[in-house]
């Protein structure tokens, strides 16, 4: 008979199969010290690559400079700044209500087939691709608009196109925060004799309250932070708009029109607007932390 | 109450009500509008030779089998990277570390600020990183890669999902009989938590078939069919883009790209659900 598998084993080996667990141990720890750090080396590679900008002409000269034009040493970016905040603002407006609304119907209006036919939609919605919104919106959306107002391409087609990319977050965000809504609270509300719409704002709304905020930061960051849907349909030309139906350009089109070819400095200014990016989702990041603390 | 006022009430009910089922079904037409106009743009343009063909004149002829290939390579190295990763800090998450411990903690943390990154911020990283520090180049391995950091939350967040949802009763069985954790883990939970996996790496593919963005100076523009890793490769949905942005006339094959690239999604979509409901009475 041949002796126990143990004892032909190397030293090497025999200590592995003792501390086996403790081995996986470390080996799950260094794959989620990886996962983790990713986020890290983001903001690392970020700050590298801007820093011989800021270095040379200062934080400021990015909001005070005359234009943007980075090859003249000149980079204000304060007209990509209301790019990005005014279509932000008008979608967040536009898909916030929606959104939420739509969720309520969801759960408190449709028959069950009917609201399981629509949460798939909704996901659906989620996941078509914005290359493909872009798409649709440069060859449907905006010859409409241009019909209505030349020259189509303008901040209200940009608008439209984002409330639709981020109607599905608010929905899906909201129609999970109105599970969580105890049951008692709603037959109480019918026991009252209070009426549906009365029952969804004064007790629906307010109890699933910092859910929906959530929902509304994380709509905002994927508005902040979408990129080809608006450069297809925004028209990309810097400037402050002076009506909803100017052409306009985001601080992400920005970066996606020049980098092909940007070099030196103004490669690194490129940056500068990738590190803004990255800040304000941080900074949105951290408040959703705090709201879900609260709870 | 008087009457007067509570039929003006009844009435903002219904008015209510009327609103709360216009939305739904405004929705619902602009998602059929936007499914439709693209399936009868682009169903003419498919055919076996649009699949197998390579673009001619910079795409408005000819087919997009060299970009299909591109998507597919891509996505194997996005795939064959962020696993990995996933599976090991799922484990370790889930299995592993007290849901107080700090590390733990931090890394859950990261990975939330990490799903919110917007893709040309993975973009610009995946640029200044993959490309140029680590000497990539424009490459499929490049995008590959800055994918696989853009999927990792995802991943993560469903195998962990799928591991939690393992009954506590396997792990204090396993225990009793003296079985030791890896082996409890080998043998039980990794293939319980399989369908929890497999949902979200048919996710973590959708997402990363869709972008865009994080490709443009990672994996670059050539529409040329690859001959190794390190070459640079058009994704479908960067033919898209370029077909509709930048080349005048490549309407028509931009519509049958972006319904090549729907069906994909389509297809995806269905098997996560799939995937999803036979998970879901797994433990019922």
């Amino acid at each position: 008979m041949s002796k126990p598998k143990t004892l032909s084993q190397s030293p090497l080996q025999s200590w592995f199969t003792r501390h086996k667990d403790q081995c996986l141990v470390w080996l799950l720890r260094g794959l989620a010290a990886i996962a983790g750090a990713i986020i890290l080396l983001i903001l690392i590679f970020l700050i590298k690559e801007s820093l011989p900008v800021l270095q040379e002409v200062g934080i400021k000269a990015f909001f005070q400079d005359r234009a943007w034009n980075p090859v003249e040493q000149s980079y204000n970016l304060v007209p990509m700044i209301w790019g990005t905040g005014l279509t932000m603002f008008g979608s967040v407006l536009l898909a916030t209500p929606l959104g939420i609304l739509s969720a309520i119907f969801c759960h408190y209006y449709a028959p069950q087939s009917i609201a399981i036919i629509y949460r798939r939609l909704i996901e659906l919605l989620a996941g078509i691709p914005s290359v493909v919104y872009g798409f649709w919106g440069l060859v449907v959306l905006v010859p409409m608009i241009n019909r209505l107002h030349p020259p189509g391409t303008s901040l209200l087609a940009g608008i439209c196109i984002l409330t639709l990319m981020i109607l599905p977050t608010i929905a899906l965000v909201a129609d999970a925060a109105f599970a969580e809504i105890p049951q008692e609270y709603l037959l109480g509300a019918k026991a009252m004799g209070l009426s549906a719409s009365g029952t969804i704002w004064h007790i629906v709304i307010p109890t699933a309250k910092s859910g929906l905020l959530i929902g509304v930061i994380l709509e905002t960051g994927r508005a902040i932070g979408e990129t080809m849907a608006v450069l297809m349909v925004c028209g990309n030309v810097v400037q402050t708009p002076d009506s909803i139906f100017d052409p306009i350009r985001t601080l992400t089109a920005n970066i996606a029109l020049e980098m092909a070819y940007a070099l030196g400095n103004h490669r690194s200014a490129l940056f500068v607007s990738g590190l803004l990016l990255l800040m304000i989702i941080i900074v949105l990041a951290i408040a959703t932390e705090l709201i879900d603390q609260e709870v | 109450m008087s009457r007067k006022a509570s039929s003006k009430l009844i009435n903002l009910d219904q008015l209510f009500k009327v609103v709360i089922w216009l939305i739904p079904l405004s929705i619902t037409a602009i998602f059929i509008w936007i499914l439709s106009d693209i399936v009868i743009g682009g169903i003419g343009q498919i055919s076996w030779a649009f699949l197998t063909t390579n673009p001619l004149d910079a795409g408005r002829d000819g087919g997009i089998a060299p970009i299909l290939v591109s998507t597919f390579l891509i996505l194997a190295v996005c795939l064959v990277a962020s696993v990995p990763i996933s599976i090991g800090t799922a484990i370790l998450l889930a299995e592993f570390t007290p849901n107080q411990n700090w590390f733990g903690r931090l890394v859950r943390r990261s990975l939330d600020v990490l799903a919110g990154v917007p893709s040309i911020v993975f973009g610009l990283f995946g640029n200044a990183f993959f490309a140029q520090t680590l000497g990539l180049g424009f490459s499929i391995l490049s995008g590959g890669l800055t994918l696989a950091c853009m999927v990792l939350p995802i991943l993560i967040r469903s195998t962990e999902a799928g591991l939690r949802a393992v009954p506590q009763e396997y792990r204090l069985n396993s225990a009793a009989l003296g079985i030791s954790k890896t082996s409890t883990l080998w043998h039980l939970l990794l293939p319980a938590a399989t369908p929890g996996l497999l949902v979200g790496l048919v996710l973590g593919l959708g997402r990363a078939i869709a972008e865009t963005a994080a490709l443009i100076f990672t994996s670059g523009y050539v529409d040329r069919m690859p001959t190794s890793l390190l070459d640079s490769g058009r994704s479908l949905s960067i033919h898209i883009f370029d077909l509709s942005m930048n080349v005048s006339g490549g309407d028509s094959n931009a519509y049958g790209s972006a319904l090549i690239l729907i069906l994909i999604l389509l297809i995806i979509n269905a098997i996560a659900a799939w995937l999803g409901s036979k998970y879901n009475y797994l433990y019922d």
